[in-house]
């Protein structure tokens, strides 16, 4: 009975849990709570794609309410993977929350933070389950509301304009999505994914169709930080607590691709989005130019956050740029950069958590000398930049290999030289950290720094050695990834 | 605000007319427009009135800020409750179908009990807003 409900369980779980850890008030209590919480959802998620690589696609009616009139649960390969990376980051921060929460926010703050995180995941998950257009909004409204909060609990003062001002970029992106909703159920009169699939084709020479792509796109770029609509992220992941960043950067951006995806591929179709309107043209070029420009931008900053903060964005634009092409080549590297990109950032971000929890400070100056003095953190980060910069072994390879190949299925050697100059620019950045932890001694009188607790230490390296394995046995990622690229590239599953 | 009588007297005559056109809202949303949301707003605003008149001390008397942060979470858990009874009782999540023995009663019970939780998470959420900025400043 269980099994024929875990896409509704996979939602509901966590969210019963975030007004009982509201009443809870005990920070200890709602944590556990929420780690019980986020470990059922990562079960629920990792049956959920078993079943879906074994069996095809799984479809759930809530309320008991036929598609497409009532709300339609819809796994499959694509967002059954997305489900799961989105509940095994949750899954493996929680465990590391409570220590750095504890260190970074005041007591009479937790169980609200908690509140908000598991809101936040049960946001994410829904924008990735819902087969319901306008349900997807519904769920994108969750989880950025919280995500706001959560940004905002930040310690340093700055943290409340960096969450005003992702507010305010946010709420036009989502106001953007919820038009371009509007928008298509004008022209067809219905919100069901599969359902507008099948309605929108003979309408491709409609205006109201064309307005809300152009609607949904900008509003989706906007969400997961494409290159001129990425200004939020920098300040957001540099001041929110630790914790948020990790998660966020592991999660929010992934599941605003993954929209993007599933309104390209699967609501308008293959045909309309990328030979009619030729979307690609556009997205390719801000792509490279993110890769470029923000990795660039990345080698400059003193604060490590906010140099880790605009490599995401040029990571973001690698997946872009395997979207971009759209062909199976190109997808599945786009596809599995979400994944490895989420488990290596998602390291990298906790590891420097753990480098503020025992120094105060992330800025560059302060890492001196860590090498020695952390030697488990910073080996850890060492790792996680090599994957970013793409080193044999790690995912950050995996990735960029299947990138490169699919730029030169269409011979554009350009934009493979441009993936290579992007891990050459990734190489500086992260050599910038290198030398700042093991080749300048720590200053004098610095006071004496331990190696970080084990309940921080076990998630990083948890996402860090899955960053490393993935990349050496790629069975599992790269065969999800291209079974669920073949799907999307194939129209509607 | 000690001096204006006309405002005092107002808000007091309006505030039961203004809690039971809420509860209007919330109990007739079945039959006529209406329904959690708008009657939880209304409510809300009631006490936001009767804030704005009679200061913040004497609306927290009325509604402590422990008891309205256990409504905020009771509504929710109310409306994911009857979710789950729906899984109990052998159907999808939030299917109210089969909440009683006819199902035309089961939607409407399911629904009642829905919108219920929507009314006082929403007018217990408008009131923590509205507590928690007007309270800036003082202990």
């Amino acid at each position: 009975m269980i099994a024929a409900h875990l896409p509704a369980l996979q939602i509901v779980l966590p969210l019963a849990a975030a007004p009982l850890c509201l009443l809870l008030r005990r920070g200890t209590l709602a944590w556990a709570l929420a780690l019980a919480a986020s470990w059922a959802a990562l079960v629920c998620a990792a049956l959920l794609l078993r079943q879906v690589l074994i069996s095809g696609p799984i479809s759930y009616e809530l309320g008991s309410w036929a598609a497409p009139w009532g709300i339609e649960y819809r796994v499959d390969a694509v967002n059954g993977f997305v489900l799961l990376i989105v509940a095994a980051v949750g899954a493996v921060i929680l465990p590391y929350a409570r220590t750095s929460v504890a260190h970074e926010l005041p007591e009479e703050q937790h169980a609200t933070f908690y509140t908000a995180f598991l809101l936040c995941l049960t946001g994410l998950l829904g924008v990735t389950i819902t087969g319901d257009a306008f349900n997807l909004f519904v769920f994108l409204e969750i989880s950025s509301l919280s995500s706001y909060v959560l940004i905002a609990l930040g310690r340093d003062r700055r943290a409340l304009t960096a969450a005003f001002q992702y507010l305010v970029m946010g709420t036009i992106g989502a106001t953007f999505i919820v038009i371009g909703v509007g928008l298509l159920y004008m022209a067809t009169g219905t919100l069901n994914m599969m359902d507008l699939a099948e309605r929108l084709p003979p309408l491709a020479g409609n205006r109201t169709v064309l307005v809300a792509f152009a609607f949904l796109t900008v509003g989706t770029g906007l969400k997961l930080a494409l290159f001129p609509l990425h200004f939020w992220l920098p300040n957001a992941y540099a001041y929110a607590p630790s914790v948020v960043t990790g998660f966020l950067a592991a999660t929010a951006t992934k599941v605003s691709v993954y929209v993007l995806l599933r309104f390209f591929f699967t609501v308008f179709g293959v045909g309309y989005s990328f030979e009619v309107l030729s979307v690609g043209k556009l997205l390719i070029p801000l792509a490279a130019i993110a890769i470029l420009v923000c990795s660039t931008v990345a080698i400059f900053q003193n604060d490590v956050k906010r140099m880790l903060a605009y490599s995401s964005i040029a990571q973001i634009g690698y997946m872009i740029m395997g979207i971009g092409f759209a062909t199976t080549t190109g997808l599945t590297a786009g596809i599995l950069h979400l994944f490895n990109h989420a488990m290596m950032k998602g390291g990298l971000f906790l590891a420097l958590g753990c480098v503020f929890l025992r120094v105060g400070s992330v800025r560059l100056e302060a890492l001196h000398g860590l090498g020695k003095r952390m030697p488990l953190t910073m080996f850890s980060f060492v790792l996680g930049g090599l994957s970013l910069v793409g080193v044999p072994l790690t995912v950050g390879f995996i990735s960029k290999w299947y990138l490169v190949q699919a730029a030169l299925e269409r011979d554009d050697w350009i934009l493979a030289v441009v993936v290579l100059v992007g891990s050459l620019l990734a190489l500086v950045y992260v050599w910038r950290v290198v030398e700042a932890a093991y080749f300048k001694p720590a200053p004098e009188g610095a006071a004496k720094v331990e190696e970080a607790p084990l309940s921080m230490l076990i998630p990083t390296w948890v996402l860090i050695g899955a960053s490393i394995y993935f990349g050496i046995d790629t069975s599992l990622t790269v065969g999800v990834a291209r079974q669920a690229a073949a799907q999307l590239i194939g129209g509607a599953s | 605000m000690h001096r204006h009588s006309v405002l005092r007297v107002t808000t007091k005559l309006l505030m039961p007319f203004i809690l039971l056109f809420a509860l209007y809202v919330q109990f007739h949303g079945d039959f006529g427009p209406g329904g959690g949301f708008q009657a939880g707003v209304i409510f809300g605003a009631g006490f936001i009135l009767y804030t704005l008149i009679y200061g913040v001390e004497n609306a927290r008397r009325v509604a402590p800020e422990p008891v309205v942060r256990v409504l905020i979470a009771f509504g929710l858990l109310l409306y994911i409750g009857v979710g789950y009874a729906g899984l109990l009782l052998g159907g999808n999540f939030l299917d109210y179908f089969v909440l009683a023995q006819e199902p035309e009663k089961g939607q409407h019970l399911g629904i009642f009990l829905i919108e219920l939780g929507v009314g006082t998470t929403v007018a217990a959420t408008m009131v923590t807003v509205f507590f928690t900025f007007a309270g800036r400043g003082r202990p």
